[in-house]
């Protein structure tokens, strides 16, 4: 169900060490220790992490007999950062008009100042 | 020049927007609050505009807001309760939609500081609760804009990510 997947997705992306582990396998496939050498953290700790990133369906893993190196699928990050654009495409309209609205207000307050109204 | 729109869900309930704008606070704060001023930017997708605002300015005053959808008249409208206001600084505000765009009620907190005559806005609505934040992506908004590994990046980390 979308919004199920959503929440599994935002939970997963509230935690700056999850979205470092995405943001290192959105340049590709990683094992456990190459995840979790830049954190000063233990591997029992990444997995953890590895683990809620897998139930949401965000990362899977391959089945390579040792490695089993972890990589990112990419569909329930698109459905998240979807919406974020929508939303986002909205307020940047929204904004830009106040821009243009902003500029007009200036130029009546400077008409306004001229005609030696005090500030 | 334009001001990039920075938009982050810092916490599963939250969704927070950052903007500079080019003008003294007054201003923004101004465009913000002004019936007249308002009706002229806060609209919704292309083709929306607002039929109804009004806007009474004080802790406990209320305000509405109606965009109406020009080519099949469909309206939508929302609404809210002012509990805090510090011109031109910011606003505290309860957010309300007539049908429910999502359940409940969200808290919207505007705050505006000026520097050399910059203006930055940081604009802040808490949801109720992660559900009612994530039911905000069922919004039926047209248009859909497919994902990019490049804006997967960016919303992931602004910065480059150290890529050992």
């Amino acid at each position: 169900m979308l919004s199920d997947s959503l929440n599994a997705t935002f939970a997963a992306l509230a935690d700056p060490t999850r979205r470092a582990i995405l943001a290192r396998l959105a340049s590709g496939e990683a094992s456990v220790m190459e995840l979790a050498e830049p954190f000063e953290m233990s591997q029992p700790a990444i997995s953890k992490h590895l683990k809620v990133l897998e139930r949401a369906g965000l990362i899977s893993s391959g089945q390579e007999a040792q490695r089993r190196p972890r990589r990112l699928e990419p569909e329930p990050l698109a459905e998240a950062t979807e919406w974020l654009e929508r939303y986002r495409e909205l307020w940047v309209a929204n904004y830009q008009r106040l821009d243009a609205l902003l500029e007009e207000l200036k130029v009546a307050k400077k008409k306004n100042q001229g005609k030696g109204r005090s500030r | 020049m334009k001001d990039r729109l920075e938009v982050t869900t810092p916490t599963d309930r939250q969704i927070v927007m950052k903007r500079s704008f080019d003008a003294p606070r007054q201003l923004v704060f101004e465009a913000f609050t002004t019936p007249a001023l308002l009706q002229r930017w806060l609209l919704g997708p292309p083709g929306w505009s607002m039929v109804v605002c009004e806007v009474d300015l004080r802790a406990g005053g209320a305000y509405r807001y109606v965009w109406r959808h020009d080519a099949d008249g469909e309206q939508m409208g929302m609404g809210g309760v002012y509990t805090e206001i510090q011109a031109p600084e910011g606003i505290v505000s309860t957010v309300r939609f007539d049908d429910p765009w999502y359940r409940g009620e969200a808290v919207d907190t505007l705050v505006l500081t000026e520097e050399r005559g910059q203006t930055k806005l940081t604009q802040t609505v808490l949801y109720e609760s992660r559900e009612v934040r994530d039911g905000v992506a069922k919004s039926g908004m047209e248009g859909g804009v497919a994902a990019s590994y490049d804006r997967l990046q960016d919303i992931l980390s602004p910065k480059s990510a150290d890529r050992s």
